[in-house]
């Protein structure tokens, strides 16, 4: 009777070991992160790891390389014909993961799923007037106006498969929140892997598609990927050493050296794209903290200034950040289109210079401030934040911190409560690698779709008027020069104080992975993974 | 009886109703969920219409009443981040936990109740000494930190066993379970054990502690002096009378373990219903948030109602309570 009972069990449990055994030649490349992706649906869930993992398994029509570089993926060519209009060349013999064939109906399809309201990755094609077949295998993209950054854009415009789509009445994009179909479930794209397995918040298995495009070329030699959502930093740290996965991000700034020290892991460091800044009050005449006073500082330039160079940034950088950032000067990361090094040296620290500006505008005595901050959302963010309060204080600013999770600190900050802060930190990265995107988001006010995070609501009429005229020039070197003009307004009004970019940490065992590309936009391409 | 039971369900009813109160107008402060639904570059009216769309720009009481009255009819909503059915996660969810809680439980009893024995038995030997001051581990350190210590310990310098997750899933259909499969085991034995740390401890002290209370009462000495054999008297007659104790303080205790596990789970990245919550809670997912609530909430309740109506069948004088004064 026992006996009997046992025999399933312990059937079962050899059947599991032997499931587990190791195929000398597979390359299994498990990874891990802080949460999960949001869904599969390539037009819905606008989220840095979501569009990641949406990459592996779409094809777009062009590629973005590590090095940030555009890339042919289905599109072979491109030409611009006018002002408004740009044909693209597409590349035959390319099929879906289901085995359907890619042609030009698909991108036309994609370009109105992807266009409708509910899209969270609408903006991508928001320039767009209409995308249309001109045979099987070329489209035409006709925009609204000149849109000088239409490429920059198409790395996130994702190409799904129409006839799969319809056959399984997703034609409709859905919000993410509280609703979800078929598309967001599954997957089936051209790219280099296709979706084995996702079990919420467990794993995302992925294998590479036999029939992708340009299998010839793939740097990568993975067989299997399996992504794992790990939250905890103290498990994900273990997993790691202990070898369980091969790779893992964000590693915690206080385990690097620990990561380090192991001879089999290695830490890859690299600057991130987004830029971390502080933002004043530039538009209420009284400040907050100042009920009656009728006044508000933060409208004197000298103030502003003042602020500006009490701050040490390479103190942050030494002592918050251990090493582990970048101190800028610009409101965008080298990589964005329209950097300029030579701008991007911060605000000198000199506090006798502050208070001398202070006093100058009057608030010899200083002045009492709320100072904004989020405690979750990046790196170490409170800890600056608390760095920052006695630099203020010791030019007489007096400063009550405010720090709490992100989604209060938005809403406080942000449209719902009105911009209710005098004092803030913020950080922003670009969505299209595009000057024009911080300009328009957070540098200006005048206009649909300004300002949408300009807290204080900074706006000065050149930069308005510059910003203006960035949005539609095609001129590369025109369009550079406008871009240099703004930013250098920006700069000498104080419109915000920029701390630095904040540093990408990797962890990698260096006994299974040979080699791994780490892009300034804190993801794993699976392209350019390669295993020992 | 009757009376009794039905009593005590209404005052279930009214518990229910006033957690879920309670976590309904506690997720009004926890931030606006919209931030999290659309990404930075989204318009403010797409925002807009989201929250039109999701009820949120209702009047709380408008919200609490629609969320009470779709839960009477087994509708918990649809999470705000995975788009899912808030009772098919939990569902999935649940076996996990409970499976977690069920191998604690059983390892905290296990271990427990002969270590209390025997500490209770052997007041002095080296055994019981170093038993009970390793114990006082168990109570004094927080969760995460034991297991923590034990992921650096048998994971990363052993590498015994694995450092997170639930592997070796069998799919029974309606349950999907980790216990039959030696790597299932090798994954819930550390989160399993760290859980259960704490009620070992506490079974074992209050074991002892009953012991020694049991072994001084006159019905054990004259057992003795009818000459009956050691363990005979520690086993079928002190032991026996200990656990009642025991038994009630366990089965509290298993909701306790139930919470307890929110921790457990984020430490060793377990996919059970604590993480849920804990993911829940990051990305203001106010469906998940509540319906977890109310769910646990409904468990303590559960337990709460056995464990009385245990006590109406095992002690005699509450039974003649209603029988009226007239017996005496």
């Amino acid at each position: 009777m026992r006996l009997t009972r046992f025999i399933p069990v312990a059937a079962a449990a050899i059947a599991a070991v032997l499931a587990t055994g190791v195929d000398a030649n597979a390359k299994t490349f498990r990874y891990a992160t802080t949460g999960d992706i949001l869904g599969l649906d390539p037009h819905a869930n606008n989220e840095g790891p979501t569009n990641t993992m949406k990459a592996n398994i779409y094809g777009r029509l062009i590629h973005r390389k590590p090095d940030l570089t555009l890339a042919p993926d289905l599109a072979t060519s491109w030409e611009r014909k006018s002002d408004t209009v740009w044909r693209f060349k597409l590349r035959s013999g390319v099929t879906f993961h289901n085995g359907n064939s890619f042609n030009a109906d698909d991108v036309v399809y994609s370009f109105k799923r992807q266009s409708q309201p509910a899209s969270s990755m609408a903006f991508a094609l928001s320039s767009v007037e209409d995308l249309r077949k001109v045979d099987d295998l070329t489209v035409e993209i006709v925009t609204k106006g000149p849109d000088p950054i239409l490429l920059l854009n198409m790395p996130i415009f994702y190409i799904v498969d129409k006839e799969y789509m319809e056959a399984n009445n997703a034609t409709e994009v859905l919000d993410v929140a509280g609703s979800t179909n078929y598309a967001n479930l599954n997957a089936n794209g051209t790219g280099p892997f296709k979706l084995v397995e996702w079990v919420q918040d467990n794993r995302i298995v992925l294998e590479p598609f036999d029939k992708y495009w340009d299998k010839a070329n793939l740097e990568t030699n993975v067989t299997k990927a399996v992504f794992t959502p790990i939250p905890n930093n103290a498990t994900r740290v273990a997993a790691l050493l202990s070898g369980e996965i091969d790779l893992m991000y964000p590693v915690p700034l206080q385990d690097v050296p620990r990561l380090n020290g192991d001879p089999n892991v290695e830490v890859l460091q690299g600057p991130e794209l987004r830029t971390i800044f502080l933002g004043f009050d530039h538009w209420r005449d009284e400040l907050l903290d100042m009920p009656g006073t009728g006044k508000n500082p933060f409208k004197d330039v000298r103030v502003r200034k003042a602020f500006a160079h009490a701050i040490d940034t390479k103190a942050i950088q030494r002592v918050v950040m251990r090493g582990a950032s970048t101190p800028t000067g610009l409101m965008i990361a080298p990589g964005i289109n329209g950097f300029a090094e030579d701008m991007n040296t911060p605000y000198a620290f000199n506090p006798d210079m502050s208070k001398k500006l202070l006093a100058d505008a009057g608030y010899g005595d200083g002045f009492p401030i709320t100072f904004d901050c989020p405690n979750d959302r990046y790196v170490n963010d409170e800890a600056i934040c608390t760095s920052i309060v006695p630099m203020l204080e010791r030019i007489g600013i007096k400063v009550t911190l405010n720090a709490q999770t992100k989604s209060l600190h938005f809403n406080k900050i942000g449209k719902p409560e009105g911009n209710n802060t005098s004092f803030y930190m913020l950080g922003w990265t670009p969505g299209s690698y595009d000057a024009y995107n911080p300009l328009q988001n957070l540098m200006t006010m005048e206009g649909a779709g300004h300002g949408t995070w300009n807290s204080g609501r900074y706006s000065n009429p050149e930069v308005e008027k510059l910003t203006g005229m960035i949005a539609v020039t095609v001129d590369d070197a025109k369009r550079n020069e406008l871009i240099r003009k703004a930013f250098k307004i920006h700069q000498d009004d104080v419109g915000h104080i920029t701390l630095h970019q904040q540093a990408l940490a990797w962890g990698s065992r260096s006994d299974t992975v040979a080699k791994v590309w780490q892009r300034p936009f804190n993801d794993v391409d699976l392209r350019y993974v390669t295993m020992k | 009886m009757l009376a009794f039971i039905v009593q005590r369900l209404l005052q279930a009813i009214v518990v229910m109703f006033v957690v879920a109160l309670i976590s309904f107008s506690l997720f009004r402060y926890v931030g606006d969920p919209v931030n999290n639904m659309l990404g930075q570059d989204s318009s403010t009216e797409q925002r807009e219409l989201l929250r039109e769309r999701l009820g949120l720009n209702d009047p709380v009481p408008v919200q609490f009443f629609h969320y009470v009255g779709n839960a009477l009819q087994g509708d918990f909503g649809l999470s705000y981040r995975m788009g899912k059915p808030v009772d098919e996660l939990i569902a999935k969810r649940l076996p996990a936990t409970i499976e977690l809680v069920a191998v604690s439980a059983v390892l905290a009893l296990l271990f427990g109740v002969p270590m209390g024995v025997y500490t209770g038995l052997n007041r002095n030997s080296w055994l019981s000494r170093s038993l009970l001051t390793v114990s006082l581990v168990g109570i004094s350190l927080p969760t995460f930190v034991i297991g923590i210590l034990m992921i650096l310990v048998f994971g990363v310098w052993l590498g015994w066993l694995p450092t997170f997750g639930r592997g070796g899933v069998v799919d029974l259909g309606v349950w999907q379970t980790s216990l039959l499969t030696l790597q299932g085991w090798s994954h819930i034995l550390m989160p399993a054990i760290t859980l259960a740390l704490f009620q070992l401890t506490l079974i074992m002290r209050l074991v002892r502690a009953e012991m020694l209370e049991v072994l001084r009462t006159d019905y054990i000495k004259f057992a003795r002096a009818r000459g009956l054999r050691n363990q005979a008297i520690n086993y079928g007659h002190a032991l026996k009378n200990t656990l009642v104790p025991v038994i009630t303080i366990m089965g509290l205790q298993i909701g306790s373990l139930l919470a307890f596990s929110i921790i457990t789970e984020t430490v060793f990245a377990w996919p059970g219903m604590g993480l849920l919550f804990l993911q829940g809670i990051q990305f203001v997912d106010i469906p998940v948030m509540s319906s977890y609530l109310v769910l646990m909430a409904l468990f303590f309740v559960i337990i709460n109602l056995t464990v009385d109506l245990l006590y109406y069948a095992v002690d005699p004088r509450l039974r003649s309570q209603h029988v009226g004064g007239a017996a005496h």
